[in-house]
């Protein structure tokens, strides 16, 4: 099958901007994938999410999303209907003054027919786990409840990427918890292809895929064990690595034979116990 | 539906008024502005307090609310009242002490037009009690959609009033996070004249600001991102449908009017007939 997002020897400059915000990107997304792009504050991630989904063109190359290129203007509305976009602040992105007629907000845009809503606005409103405050107002909700409004809001477009830039950035640690079980479960039972933009790294650890951006540039591309394998290189481009990696590297160091790459506390554990009663 | 929403004067219950079609609701309101000017004897504002009272009763409003909403009004229907008690002209004088005079065509019109006042405020009043914010916005924007031909932006209109709404609450909490920001840092927004009470709220307003400005490019990306591509082509989740009761809402305005026509009509011949 076709690869959902095809990004193609991508530049981009801004318009006011001298030096390009990114230079040369080339990277692919297969469907049903969840990858993470990570890199720190002005890395050029941000700008990459925005290319994704039409809402910036390529200065130079070509992005092209589900089959369709974004320099194509007539192909605008499908292409962000196919690459549903969720921001980094909950309170700018929500339209409506109730839940529900936020959710129904794209489909309004898409002109889909009324009689269609309803139905398209429960299911997408129980897929993020939100049914039960559809007459609520967005304003009570938490942070990770709105966050959560806004997946559904582009899940009722039926989109077949998503694409979450630093959408947990503003939240506590439970709403970020919240947002990204969210978008794993519509990952992995609805097949969406996720393309989640961050610079936590327990998240990026978590995706099947993490491309590192520096400098507008991609450092390093590979599953998160190939690339947090390298701390050294990832403390230059000032990121850490996850905690149990940075630990498995110091007792690697200290002697004891551990794989590298280690990712969780539980493949911590496990590790350890191996080495320490061979028997099992 | 909105219940926790606390904005304007909406007053939620449910009612038959309540479920009235926000667009026939404001015509009827322009309606009955028209009929309050037309009043021109006692009897006839008598017509019309029964009218309001009726509707306050339908709409499940207590009439003492909407009294109460006579109140910031106090001063200006207390201005009206003396101003044309007292400088109305010609007419048959009542009292005269030295330089105060006041005539009998000077107090029924001092009467006139505050009595005007009143029914006009209970009237919209009625309107916006019984109308949810968004709904207005929908029926505002509805009644003004056939001015599109004149290339008329009523739906642009419609859409920044339903998210001026949307953000009342944000900016609210916004601005007392700032406030209370700046008081941390020593700003004093209590002490002081007016001039000093104004000068302590800059603080308050550029952050405030700013932020407005970044949240409104914010959205406006988020809204571009969901494919809104203004108001063409696009479907409604929420449609309005003018039922039965709209029509008969429609026939006891009719009803309202023409009796106050008849008695503009009637009652002076009456008088004519007696005196």
């Amino acid at each position: 099958m076709e690869e959902r997002i095809k990004v193609e020897q991508v530049s981009f400059t801004y318009e006011e901007a001298e030096d390009p915000a990114l230079t040369g990107i080339d990277m692919k997304v297969q469907p049903g994938e969840f990858v993470a792009v990570l890199g720190h504050n002005g890395s050029g991630k941000s700008t990459l999410a925005k290319l994704l989904n039409a809402l910036y063109i390529p200065t130079q190359g070509a992005v092209v999303v589900c089959g369709l290129d974004t320099r194509d203007e007539d192909k605008i509305w499908d292409i962000r209907q196919q690459a549903g976009m969720i921001f980094q602040n909950p309170d700018n992105q929500i339209v409506a003054t109730v839940v529900k007629e936020d959710v129904a907000f794209g489909l309004e845009n898409l002109g889909v027919p009324t009689e269609e809503m309803p139905g398209r606005i429960e299911s997408a409103l129980s897929a993020v786990r939100m049914n039960e405050f559809a007459d609520s107002a967005p304003h009570m909700l938490s942070g990770g409840q709105k966050q959560r409004v806004a997946i559904a809001g582009i899940l009722a477009m039926e989109p077949s990427v998503i694409i979450a830039d630093e959408a947990t950035a503003m939240l506590d640690p439970s709403g970020r918890q919240e947002v990204l079980d969210t978008v794993r479960r519509l990952n992995r039972h609805k097949g969406i292809t996720v393309v989640w933009i961050t610079h936590f790294m327990e998240e990026a650890a978590q995706a099947d895929r993490v491309v590192v951006i520096n400098q507008g540039r991609i450092a390093r591309i590979g599953t998160p064990r190939e690339v947090f394998q390298h701390i050294d290189e990832m403390r230059d481009l000032h990121l850490d690595v996850p905690h149990m990696t940075a630990l498995a590297a110091e007792l690697h160091k200290g002697g004891m034979p551990l794989p590298q790459g280690i990712l969780s506390v539980d493949e911590m554990a496990e590790e350890v116990c191996k080495l320490l009663c061979p028997s099992n | 539906m909105l219940k926790n929403i606390t904005m304007g004067q909406y007053y939620p219950v449910d009612s038959l008024v309540h479920r009235l079609d926000p667009r026939v609701k404001i015509v009827l309101a322009i309606a009955f502005i028209v009929a309050v000017f037309m009043v021109h004897t006692l009897a006839g504002y008598a017509v019309i307090l029964g009218f309001v009272y009726m509707v306050s009763r339908l709409s499940n409003i207590p009439f003492k609310m909407l009294a109460k909403g006579l109140k910031p009004l106090r001063f200006i229907l207390i201005l009206t009242f003396l101003l044309n008690l007292f400088f109305s002209g010609e007419g048959t004088p009542l009292v005269e002490l030295s330089f105060i005079r006041i005539t009998r065509e000077g107090l029924m019109q001092a009467i006139h037009y505050s009595l005007r006042l009143v029914f006009l405020v209970m009237g919209t009043s009625l309107l916006t009690l019984t109308t949810s914010p968004i709904m207005l916005s929908d029926g505002i924007e509805l009644l003004l959609s056939p001015l599109k031909i004149i290339r008329f932006p009523a739906h642009e209109l419609g859409m920044m009033m339903s998210i001026a709404l949307r953000f009342i609450p944000t900016l609210l909490e916004e601005t007392d996070k700032i406030q209370k920001a700046q008081m941390a840092r020593g700003a004093d927004f209590e002490s002081g004249n007016l001039l000093q009470r104004a000068k302590a709220m800059v603080p308050l307003l550029v952050p405030l600001f700013v932020s407005a400005f970044r949240r409104a490019g914010d959205l406006a990306m988020a809204m571009e991102a969901r494919c809104y591509h203004g108001g063409e082509h696009r479907t409604r989740m929420r449609v309005l449908k003018v039922t039965k009761n709209d029509w008969l809402a429609c026939a006891v305005m009719a009803g309202l009017i023409l009796l106050i026509v008849a008695e503009g009509l009637v009652l002076p011949m009456v008088e004519g007939i007696f005196l």
